[in-house]
């Protein structure tokens, strides 16, 4: 079996499963655990986007 | 105004954590569900082990140490401690031959990346038990 990822299906899993275990660990009630998961969730998409548009603008 | 230094916790004796330590190490997750945090278990069984497979099948390299100059020391000491991290995954997967060489491409690139991360969030998973273990979490 394989899998075939673009940049981008690749770095969202990346990012999802990360901010999953990242929340988990980091906080010390379930509410905090949710809001940090989804906050780690949010940075990881918001640097891939604006890195993704930062070599595009780069490349020219 | 500076902060109060806070005491050093002491360190919980070594038969209490290592077993919810070792069993979190080998099976993703394990560690908080001897400690009965059931839930917590299962995401982090489920991400580690997702992450792990996703980098299966994307063909992935798994790290052999080897000696040369420090980078490639670093890196691939580095790497395999990351790999070896992930318990009965990795084991397994050694254990059923899984020999991926290391090839140019984006897929097998990032399959590489998963396999070590895989291990790196099953490290934080171990220290979680850990600081549940001594008391310093709930």
């Amino acid at each position: 079996m394989h899998m075939n990822l673009s940049d981008f299906e690749a770095s969202f899993l990346f990012a999802l499963f990360t901010s999953v275990v990242m929340g988990i660990v980091t906080k010390r009630t379930d509410r905090e655990r949710v809001r940090y998961g989804l906050y780690v969730f949010g940075c990881f998409m918001v640097a891939l986007i604006g890195l993704g548009w930062l070599m595009h603008f780069g490349h020219g | 105004m500076a902060k109060p230094k806070q005491a050093k916790q002491p360190m919980p004796p070594l038969g209490v954590w290592i077993g919810p330590v070792a069993l979190g190490w080998l099976i993703p997750g394990g560690g908080h569900f001897l400690l009965k945090r059931t839930g917590r278990a299962i995401l982090l069984f489920l991400s580690v082990t997702l992450m792990f497979f996703c980098g299966l099948m994307m063909r992935g390299t798994m790290f052999q140490p080897q000696d040369g100059d420090l980078l490639t020391m670093v890196i691939n000491c580095g790497g395999f401690i990351g790999n070896l991290c992930s318990g009965i995954l990795y084991l397994m997967t050694v254990w059923l031959g899984y020999n991926q060489p290391d090839m140019a491409g984006l897929v097998h690139d990032y399959g590489t990346k998963f396999l070590v991360t895989a291990g790196l969030l099953n490290i934080l998973a171990m220290v979680d038990a850990f600081e549940i273990v001594a008391g310093r979490k709930n």
